[in-house]
């Protein structure tokens, strides 16, 4: 029904579009803009959330510890979205659409709602899904941060770069998601394949 | 110029998420339940073929190693994907793929969307206390590779070995290993 790659096909394609991402300026990553996209709403509620501050390295700084951190980096991407790292995860979010569009994978009737998987063991419920992804969020976006990274930035840049990091966040990830996984959707048989 | 980049490289990384069927969380909770390993098997390529161009092209001077940007080891690392771990089995979703997927016209992808805004926020304000604490301590000195690169920033952990070859292997062992997987390893029942 939908475009997807065979698996190999895909593979290749990921490894290339990751290799090019380094090639021509640095390694992907999504997680960090979410700190970014807070910051930018923070200081929008709250003006002196991120002020100028000469002794940092990036010329902004806050009063908070994280924005404040390497210099002052995350409060100077906040001040300027039109930075590489913003514009490539808003770039990132169109390349799905536009895929989507044109015969990728698109969302159609229940499924926009919940995947099968989950309605098979859960039920229809929409409050049930949402409260599950609502934590599901607050967990990976919270433990990304903590990790210093997420899929993109830790397994696929790391592991490319051979980073220990890297090696770390993907043993432990599947170690944990693997087991909760299986035993969230017992019996939930194998699922249609897309 | 570096914004017209991040536009090309974003489309065609988000055009790739969502043809090997990553925005779809049907696909991601199959692929941990072992039920649909394809995904998997795609990325673990992905990674394997680009991290073998990636250091032959270092050799031979086509990628400038300045581009490299390794993450520090720290205990964090490995509690930080343990709960990422648990959510990505929950949701079905992670950072990219839930904005990949919310494209794709999913709305429990937004409701991740919002919980993660939420987590972040939450993680920005309680890291100065996480600071205070053994999580951000570094682990074999945080920034390091397993293979030497051409990268003096970086430390190797297998320093005596070529880097070149070291990584080479454990490239061609990704890819070994995603050819080798079967599609599936479990009914699910």
């Amino acid at each position: 029904m939908n475009k997807r790659l065979p698996w190999l096909a895909g593979g290749a394609l990921l490894g290339v579009v990751t290799l090019l991402a380094v090639m021509i300026v640095k390694p992907v990553g999504v997680s960090t803009q979410f700190v970014i996209l807070d910051a930018i709403v923070w200081d929008l509620i709250s003006p002196d959330t991120i002020v100028e501050m000469p002794e940092n390295a990036k010329g902004y700084g806050s009063e908070n510890a994280y924005l404040n951190n390497g210099g002052g980096k995350y409060a100077a991407n906040a001040k300027n979205p039109l930075n590489y790292s913003f514009v490539f995860v808003i770039a990132m979010i169109a390349g799905a659409w536009l895929s989507s569009l044109f015969g990728g994978d698109k969302a159609t009737g229940t499924r926009k709602e919940m995947p099968d998987v989950w309605r098979k063991r859960f039920g229809d419920s929409k409050t049930k899904r949402y409260i599950a992804t609502f934590s599901a969020g607050f967990f990976v976006l919270f433990g990304a941060r903590l990790a210093g990274g997420c899929t993109s930035g830790h397994m696929m840049s790391g592991l490319m770069q051979t980073s220990l990091s890297g090696y770390i966040f993907t043993v432990v990830a599947f170690a944990v998601g693997v087991p909760v996984a299986i035993l969230l959707y017992r019996g939930a048989g194998k699922g249609e394949l897309s | 110029m570096s914004i017209f980049l991040a536009i090309i490289i974003g489309l065609a990384f988000g055009f790739t998420l969502n043809r090997i069927g990553a925005t779809n969380p049907q696909n991601i909770i199959n692929m941990l339940r072992l039920t649909d390993l394809r995904l998997f098997k795609a990325i673990a390529f992905g990674i394997g073929l680009s991290s073998v161009l990636l250091f032959g092209a270092m050799a031979i001077g086509i990628i400038d190693p300045a581009h490299l940007s390794v993450k520090s080891a720290y205990i964090g690392v490995a509690l930080g994907g343990a709960i990422f771990g648990a959510g990505f089995a929950i949701g079905g979703y992670c950072p990219g793929t839930s904005l990949g997927g919310a494209a794709a016209g999913r709305k429990d992808a937004l409701v991740f969307i919002v919980g993660g805004l939420l987590g972040a926020f939450a993680y920005m304000l309680s890291y100065g206390w996480i600071k205070s604490t053994f999580l951000l301590d570094k682990i074999a000195g945080g920034k390091v590779t397993l293979a030497l690169t051409p990268n003096d920033k970086y430390d190797a952990i297998f320093s005596s070995f070529s880097g070149t070859i070291l990584a080479i292997v454990l490239g061609v062992a990704f890819m070994v290993f995603a050819l080798v997987l079967p599609n599936t390893l479990s009914k699910g029942e």
